[in-house]
């Protein structure tokens, strides 16, 4: 064991340094080939002086909240004090109802048996890095719980809980590190006591975010704020998703043959669809897509042109409960307005779990309109007899991502996979996989997000055990001649593998390509002329 | 045995009791969460095979909600008896928690047997020598096991590079207190020439109040007043996973009831939409007095 581990002690992350923790090439978890040279992986970039002289960048070697340093101590105190006063307002009935019980629990029945950091990707790639463990973080917020916010802490904490002093380097790591951390909750699916390192990561995103402001700008000031502000997180407002919608019609209909033609504001429609509208802007072909199967399968569908109704982003799920309110309230008054029969999510794997699982105890009376994932629609209609398909058209290498948000944490596994294995006659699973499956890496927002060098981050890291079964699917035909597809229903994990892909050269070399579900329906069907599918970088 | 040995244990099943329902009371009267489970979930039936829900079903709120309770128990059991999510993903510390853990079980079904002859040896009944060798050596086996166990996960504590970052005093006290505990009644039953007779004994005596009726010695005094000490000791520690898993599990990790519109759980919700918002963060537009209701539909503050 490397000396840094051994080493390695909580209440080291009060002490100030340069930088708590680094993460070595040599440390990474080795990939399969084509990537099995350790001394192919480019080394860090390292984050300017000026980056670390004008930000708290002392956690790793990445950075992602940008939190100013503060000027004098004062300040530092004071920042502190808000922190503790958050953290008094987060084991609050009133203010944190949404998830008190189960944040209480994980704090207090942990047995630090480290079970959870064998099922972290993030610990696991990193070369098991202590920092990384998911239980690290949980146990600096718990130490600080028992010493600073219980009864008697300050004599008994250290001897029952640990000890930790709370300054202001405490605090800026504990910010940061919370940001090392996809939510997927693979620890909470394996903690025998039942203990969620990931709601305590989320937990301390919130404390920041709700009480003394800190967020990131992707995250809140060009996401949430935005989509509030202008109705998408894109910037789209009504007009210009018309637009963008119309033209993809256009678009699709050259492509088919047939009328394709999305229905805006349908009153009393069967099914109201959501995109996550990253998906109208860089992966116009999905929404086109399900345009044309909907179409094609004679759905009563629409769209609504309400602000935020044709976004069904809610970011507030990774950092903020009542940004994550606000936009599932305006999600269902646009469903309630038009009187549809229910709201279908499109390929976005946190929408789902937002409005369908979160959003069920947020939404009463006849804002509690029934929401439905597209995979089931789409299941229905592909084994249904409205159109016919022609697997061969898919018959090339594919693999199917499972989303964390639609698979371990709501339930969503078989509809995806009864239509790959019907459409698609070489269809690999990953290993693990279903509510197994290991996080893109992209996971609570980090695919949005590539300011300094957090990319690399998500490259080495985060995204390191999903590179790896990708390449472990394809392995046998790994050879450039033969093209393979990544079939991921979710946008934030496509952006993921697609920056992971392009960064390793891994289309250029190995013809992977990635895309949603709905165009490899789309590619099979026999009404369609072949080639909807284009086998060309996006 | 004396008053205050009595006393001690009456004392510690009071505070035991008290603390486990003090506990169970308090998380169960939380606000209703919002909800958080994690698949698979056992009563989601066959589809648990695969992890699934019946959000795979169209239209899955027509459907009527049957959480199927013998898949629950089919999962629950191994878990509770065979520690299967350590197996799975932890064996090494399995190889030591399990006997730890089956040795206590084995030892309370031991007191249990013990109060069960007491019970019927005030009516001079008498289960006969295969009722004390069943007793003998389940109480023998278990007290082996979780010594076992326990020196096991002590030695992991101490010796474990991944362990004892997070291995802080009161674990060490924690697993010593049960060594101790388990090293006593050894003596105690050694001393005795491993007769079940004084621990018999001291169940009469607890169920008649007769205390004169029994003199222990002094390991034996030792031995009952630190198991009572430990019985109390448990659940005020993170040890009272033992009932708190029910909530972790069943109330958490595996509550996937919906709301309904007009039902039980909705009433909830619209109780914990009035608390008020005091948050202090400028986009939460919080002043302690309007509640997550209007703070929902409100549009976010100029900034």
């Amino acid at each position: 064991m490397s000396d840094k581990k051994k080493k390695f002690r909580i209440e080291d992350v009060s002490k100030p340094s340069e930088q708590w923790m680094h993460v070595d090439n040599a440390d990474l978890m080795p990939l399969p080939a084509p990537l099995d040279d350790p001394a192919s992986e480019p080394d860090w970039t390292p984050l300017s002086d000026e980056t670390r002289e004008k930000y708290e960048a002392s956690l790793d070697d990445t950075l992602l909240l940008n939190i100013p340093k503060p000027e004098t101590k004062e300040e530092e105190d004071e920042l502190v004090r808000k922190f503790l006063s958050g953290m008094q307002k987060l084991f609050d009935e009133a203010n944190n109802w949404p998830f008190l019980r189960p944040l209480l629990m994980s704090m207090e029945h942990c047995a630090n048996c480290q079970s959870c950091s064998e099922s972290c990707h993030i610990y696991e790639a990193s070369g098991e890095n202590p920092v990384y463990r998911p239980t690290c973080r949980s146990e600096i917020l718990r130490r600080i719980y028992h010493k600073y916010l219980k009864p008697g802490g300050k004599f008994f904490a250290k001897w029952r809980h640990g000890d930790i002093d709370l300054n202001w380097t405490t605090v800026s790591r504990l910010a940061e590190l919370a940001y090392r951390c996809n939510l997927c909750r693979r620890c909470a699916q394996t903690c025998p006591i039942g203990a969620d390192n990931g709601l305590i990561a989320r937990e301390i995103r919130k404390v920041f975010s709700q009480e003394l402001g800190i967020y990131t700008p992707e995250l809140h000031d060009n996401g949430a704020a935005l989509q509030m502000k202008v109705g998408s997180s894109t910037g789209m407002n009504t007009l210009v998703v018309k637009d963008n919608i119309e033209f993809i019609d256009e678009e699709m209909e050259e492509q088919v043959g047939f009328k394709v033609e999305t229905r805006w504001d349908v009153e009393g429609a069967d099914v109201l669809l959501m995109h996550n509208a990253g998906e109208i802007m860089a992966w116009p072909e999905n929404p086109g897509a399900f345009a044309v199967t909907l179409e094609a399968a004679g759905v009563n569908w629409t769209m609504a042109s309400e602000p935020l109704a044709y976004d069904s982003i809610n970011y507030g799920l990774f950092y903020d409960d009542v940004m994550l309110s606000k936009v599932v309230v305006r999600h269902a008054m646009a469903a309630k307005k038009l009187g549809v029969k229910k709201i279908v999510m499109g390929e976005c794997g946190h929408a789902h779990k937002a409005l369908t699982i979160i959003a069920d105890r947020v939404l009463t009376g006849d804002l509690n309109i029934p929401r439905e994932s597209s995979m089931t629609l789409l299941r229905d209609i592909v084994m249904g007899d409205k159109i016919k398909f022609d697997p061969s058209r898919n018959d090339f290498p594919v693999t199917l991502h499972d989303p964390c948000n639609m698979v371990r944490l709501m339930g969503v596994v078989e509809p995806q996979r009864e239509i790959v294995r019907k459409l698609c006659p070489q269809f690999r699973e990953m290993t693990p996989h279903g509510v197994d499956n290991y996080c893109c890496g992209g996971g609570s927002g980090f695919a949005i997000h590539s300011k300094h060098n957090f990319e690399e981050w998500r490259f080495k890291i985060s995204g390191r055990k999903k590179l790896e079964q990708i390449l472990g699917a394809f392995q046998e035909c790994m050879d450039p001649e033969t093209p393979k597809y990544v079939c991921a229903p979710c946008s934030n994990c496509k952006g993921q593998i697609r920056d992971i892909l392009a960064h390793y050269d891994l289309w250029e070399k190995n013809k992977i390509l990635y895309g949603g579900l709905v165009e490899l329906i789309v590619n099979a069907m026999e009404d369609v002329p072949p080639g909807f599918l284009e086998w060309e970088w996006h | 045995m004396d008053f205050v040995t009595h006393l001690i244990t009456y004392g510690a099943l009071a505070v035991f009791l008290a603390a486990v329902i003090v506990r169970f009371v308090r998380i169960q009267r939380l606000p209703l969460h919002v909800r958080w489970e994690v698949y698979p979930v056992p009563h989601e039936g066959a589809r648990a095979e695969h992890g699934g829900s019946r959000l795979e079903d169209t239209d899955w709120w027509k459907n009527e909600r049957k959480p199927d309770k013998v898949m629950e128990l089919r999962f629950m059991i191994p878990e509770m008896v065979l520690l299967k999510a350590l197996w799975e993903h932890n064996r090494r510390l399995w190889f030591r928690s399990f006997p730890f853990h089956f040795g206590l079980y084995l030892l309370a079904g031991f007191a249990g047997l013990l109060a069960l002859g007491a019970l019927l040896g005030l009516f001079e009944i008498s289960l006969g020598l295969p009722f004390t060798l069943l007793t003998t050596g389940i109480g023998f086996a278990g007290a082996v096991l979780a010594a076992l166990g326990a020196l096991g996960l002590w030695w992991m504590r101490l010796t474990d590079a991944e362990l004892k970052p997070y291995t802080t005093f009161s674990h060490h006290f924690n697993l010593l207190f049960f060594l101790v505990a388990l090293g006593l009644l050894f003596g105690a039953w050694g001393e005795a020439g491993w007769d079940l007779a004084p621990f018999t004994a001291f169940f009469g005596t607890l169920m008649t109040g007769r205390f004169a009726a029994f003199e222990g010695t002094p390991l034996m005094v030792s031995t009952v007043v630190v198991w009572s000490l430990l019985l109390a000791y448990i659940p005020l520690t993170h040890m009272s996973h033992f009932f708190v898993k029910w909530f972790t599990w069943h109330k958490i990790r595996w509550d996937d009831e919906p709301n309904v519109r007009g039902g039980r759980i909705e009433k909830m919700i619209q109780k914990a939409l009035e608390a008020p918002v005091s948050w202090s963060a400028p986009h939460i537009g919080a002043d302690g007095k309007k509640s997550w209701g209007d703070i929902a539909v409100e549009e976010l503050p100029e900034q």
